[in-house]
């Protein structure tokens, strides 16, 4: 009795229970949490409830391209920037994550060299670039983690909020930063692997990579960053902040005009949202072993787009239903039908901006109101 | 037999022996050619071919090797070239002569009369026709001295250019001799260069600086660095040339032809530009229309010079004995193709999302991966090549250091020419009125009689067809496959945006400085540092020019 009090006094308990479907979120990525590594671990193998391994990394996959989503989610559906270019923040996360899990080889690399990656010996490299400094350290790259993508979003979003850049501009220029890395990083002289990116991880803070415990451990830790991501975002966009934001996302100029400092607000939630990116990118690495360029591709950050679209924007849960969703049925079809997976792409973005533009959440809110509406007259009925 | 066999040699020895006398007077009394080729029978051919297998002493071979290449003989290349190669053997019992090349079970041997194929030989059943050094360098005079007579003009410019590229002294009188007798202005002068790249190397001061000054308003890399050699210094700090007369001269020219061809390095570099420029131009001129008038966005633009692209390949299937005309099959057929296809997708998705410009762009990304993966499932996912029409091909030679190719040439005057059409279409026709006033005020249009869904479906069926034709010129200069919009699509947006919106004349300004910018930056940078610099740099201008170089003006206001 008097936990539930807490709980409804406290600010993360007020904001769940004002949002009903992202507390059932919460639930089955808790639930998933807990169970996934226990049915891997404890259940034998051939049992019904036991996981194979890779069904945990195919669904830690799923959670990081989630964090992904929630991230955009929170700045194209609550502020309406449109990036094109998130794929960026993510992949730079994830070069930080496999710059820290490089370092790890150590000797243990093809070279055998203890102070270069292989990388660097195989292009006749002496020595280490100075932005290869210091990230032996586990907490000093856990920090660039967030940094890197953070410093990115402040400059360039700085750049383009005070000048004014919105709409399709802003979309266009996003497109044309994350296409710039993507050259620069399939340089060799950029010392970050070129076109083959970075790979062959041993392990993290002295945990084989490949070991079953590992694997259910970095899972776990990716469902946890979900829901603490999508509280936080709760938190933003719930706050007199996010109505801010909302205002801007429906009418800046007005939103300006009475006063707010648009671009500073705009360049938070983008940094935020920067930040949140960089950390799946994070998690995502030592889950799939390898990080390259190609994630920097313009196709790659349109697609997170999609995952937003058709899980629903503006909604926060529904980016995390859409990027699960989307990728199974990627995962299913290029397996099953890999001619089809394309058109079927290309059909789902058609079929969900013309006729779901507010994707399988409002499709389900839609049939929700409908049974509600037909239940309101009978109850009116009845009590005339 | 035997007997009228030793004979009939007998009586071409005395003939070879009186032509041995009266040559080496005539080569040096007048030139060869004027003596007119020695008319020899077929008969007399092996016998004169056969010489060489019994001639012993380096003067008999090269009086031998100075009748064959004066003869009419249709293999007097082939055979000097194989004796210079140390190619030419002859069977040691039949006596006969032959091309060989070592084999693994002795030689592969071509009779050189006939051109009978022997098969493989051993090693000991032929012999080679021995050589040294100076017949090597008569060969290689006399060698040249034969395509420098030939009847191609082509090739005489080749022969002249590659006594250029590797000067010897035994050239000088086969060079002098072609320069007598040649009247083509560009053999000429390049027969002058290589003459006097081997004066260059001569004893006498006169004739090497002479050289030099010859050397002044050609700008041949190769005369540059033999002169630039001349101003080094050893390890003593002496000069590697000892005539101080010489190497100031030599100096002098050197800097005049650097600066000339700083010059034409300068505006080749401007060309290759101009000429990336029309490329972006070609690709983003559509896209001026279907965003910058209509503004939507359209990501599946790239499609539509994919779809142009690979309506040229179709055509050039379908007439296979006319490639050259082809391509101008296809620009229609490419401008209908992708025109159309860009009706339909207006009228069937775009329509309903006008006012929605992020939503437009999603439906238009899925549009351009529904094409791409059409088009791998009808034609196969790998590249396709597009043959180019032989007038594309070859280029414009100004000088030395400038040619301009003529596949540039034309896509730059292509491009310029669509630009011009569209430009008359959109400013002096009805139609284009008709567009622009729904661009400008659509209810107004509207209200005016105009039916704007028809322009808009026309618009952007022209901005489509745009593009198709930009993929006709694409198949032209890439690989043709499904990829091939994609590398595109980024880089005309860029030229759109950067241009300014709504503006075709921003639009060729930006093209055209992107482009000769592009190619500015990469010798400093590299291509692909040079495309990000351009990238970064388009960024960077954004943020300060949020409309464009050439905005709009007006009064509204986005909300």
């Amino acid at each position: 009795m008097l936990n539930t009090k807490i709980f409804e006094r406290s600010a993360i308990g007020r904001l769940l229970l004002a949002d009903k479907a992202g507390s059932y979120l919460l639930m089955v990525l808790f639930a998933a949490m807990v169970l996934v590594p226990l049915c891997n671990l404890l259940m034998p193998e051939g049992s019904f409830l036991h996981i194979p391994t890779y069904i945990v990394v195919l669904l830690g996959k799923y959670l990081c391209y989630a964090l992904l989503a929630l991230a955009l989610d929170l700045i194209w559906g609550y502020c309406g920037i449109l990036s094109l270019g998130h794929g960026a923040f993510f992949a730079l996360g994830g070069y930080v994550m496999g710059m820290h899990l490089m370092r790890q080889i150590g000797e243990r690399g093809v070279y055998g060299n203890a102070d270069l990656p292989d990388f660097m010996v195989f292009l006749n490299w002496t020595e280490l670039p100075w932005y290869w400094y210091g990230f032996d350290s586990f907490f000093f790259s856990m920090f660039m983690v967030a940094l890197v993508p953070a410093a990115l979003a402040f400059v360039f979003g700085w750049l383009a909020f005070r000048s004014r850049v919105t709409g399709v501009y802003l979309s266009i220029i996003t497109q044309a930063m994350t296409y710039a890395l993507l050259l620069a990083f399939f340089r060799n002289d950029m010392g970050f692997g070129g076109n083959n990116g970075l790979t062959d991880f041993k392990d993290i803070l002295g945990f084989n990579l490949q070991s079953d415990v590992t694997r259910c451990v970095l899972f776990a830790l990716s469902a946890l960053s979900v829901m603490l991501a999508y509280i936080l975002c709760r938190a933003i966009v719930s706050s007199k902040y996010g109505r801010v934001l909302v205002a801007i996302r429906d009418a800046e100029s007005r939103t300006r005009f009475m006063g707010y400092r648009v671009e500073h607000f705009k360049l938070f939630v983008f940094v935020v949202s920067a930040i949140l990116a960089g950390i799946a990118g994070a998690l995502y690495v030592p889950q799939v072993g390898i990080i390259n360029p190609g994630e920097f591709g313009p196709i790659n950050s349109i697609e997170i787009v999609i995952w937003v679209a058709i899980g629903g924007r503006g909604t926060l849960f529904g980016a995390v239903i859409g990027a699960v969703a989307v990728n199974y049925a990627k995962t299913y079809f290029t397996g099953a039908f890999p001619e089809v997976w394309l058109f079927m792409l290309g059909a789902l973005f058609v079929i969900s901006t013309l006729y779901l533009p507010k994707g399988i959440v409002g499709v389900v809110k839609q049939l929700q109101d409908r049974r509600a509406e037909r239940n309101a007259p009978t109850s009116q009925g009845a009590q005339s | 037999m035997k007997l009228t066999h030793i004979d009939t040699h007998a009586v071409f020895r005395f003939i070879l022996f009186c032509l041995v006398i009266i040559l080496p007077m005539q080569s040096t009394a007048a030139p060869i050619a004027t003596v007119g080729q020695i008319k020899i029978q077929r008969e007399d051919a092996a016998l004169l071919l056969n010489e060489l297998i019994t001639a012993k002493s380096t003067v008999d071979k090269i009086n031998l090797i100075n009748l064959i290449a004066n003869s009419n003989l249709p293999q007097r290349v082939a055979v000097l070239e194989a004796l210079q190669s140390g190619d030419l053997y002859y069977t040691k019992k039949a006596k006969q002569l032959v091309y060989a090349h070592s084999h693994a079970d002795g030689y592969s041997a071509v009779a050189v009369i006939g051109n009978e194929d022997l098969g493989v030989v051993g090693s000991r059943a032929v012999r080679k026709i021995s050589i040294n050094n100076e017949l090597r360098t008569v060969l290689r005079g006399v060698l040249a001295e034969i395509s420098l007579r030939s009847e191609n003009t082509a090739e005489r410019l080749q022969a002249a250019k590659n006594l250029v590229r590797s000067p010897a002294a035994e050239f000088l009188p086969a060079i002098e001799r072609a320069l007598v007798m040649e009247s083509d202005a560009k053999v000429i002068e390049a027969l002058k260069l290589a003459a006097a790249m081997v004066n260059l190397n001569s004893d006498e001061q006169v004739l090497r600086l002479e050289a030099i000054e010859s050397f002044r308003g050609s700008l041949d890399s190769d005369a540059m660095s033999l002169l630039a050699a001349m101003q080094l210094t050893d390890s003593d700090g002496n000069y590697l040339e000892p005539d101080d007369l010489v190497r100031e001269s030599a100096a002098a020219v050197l800097k005049q032809m650097r600066s000339e061809a700083k010059i034409y390095k300068l505006i080749e570099n401007t060309f290759f530009g101009l000429s990336l420029g029309s490329v972006l131009l070609l690709t983003a001129v559509g896209l001026a229309i279907t965003f910058g008038v209509m503004g939507v966005i359209n990501m599946a633009h790239g499609e539509m010079m994919m779809l142009g692209a690979y309506t040229t390949y179709v055509i050039q299937l379908l007439m296979p004995n006319y490639i050259d005309y082809s391509i101008i099959v296809a620009i229609p057929a490419a401008f209908m193709v992708s025109g159309l296809v860009g009706i339909v997708i207006e009228r069937g998705i775009i329509r309903h999302l006008y006012g929605r410009p992020l939503e437009t762009l999603l439906a238009t990304f899925g549009v351009s991966l529904i094409l791409q993966q059409a088009v791998r499932s009808i034609f196969s996912p790998l590249n396709k090549s597009v043959t180019a029409p032989s007038w594309l091909s070859g280029s414009l030679e100004i000088n030395g250091a400038l040619s301009l190719t003529y596949n540039r040439l034309y896509i730059i005057a292509f491009s310029l020419i669509v630009l011009l059409l569209l430009v008359f279409l959109l400013k002096k026709t009805f139609v284009g009125l008709q567009m622009r006033a729904v661009t400008q005020n659509r209810a107004m249009a509207n209200s005016m009689g105009i039916r704007t869904g028809w322009v808009d479906a026309l618009t952007f069926g022209l901005g489509s067809g745009i593009a198709g034709i930009a993929g006709v010129a694409l198949s032209q200069l890439t690989n043709v496959g499904p990829n091939l919009g994609q590398s595109y699509i980024i880089d005309s947006f860029m030229v759109v945006v950067f241009g300014g919106v709504g503006n075709l004349f921003g639009t060729f300004f930006a093209a055209m400085s992107l482009g000769v910018a592009n190619k500015f930056l990469e010798p400093f940078a590299g291509a692909v540092l040079a495309k990000i610099f351009v990238l970064v740099f388009i960024i960077l201008f954004i943020q300060w020019r949020p409309r464009g170089l050439f905005a709009l003006k007006g009064r509204s206001v986005e909300d």
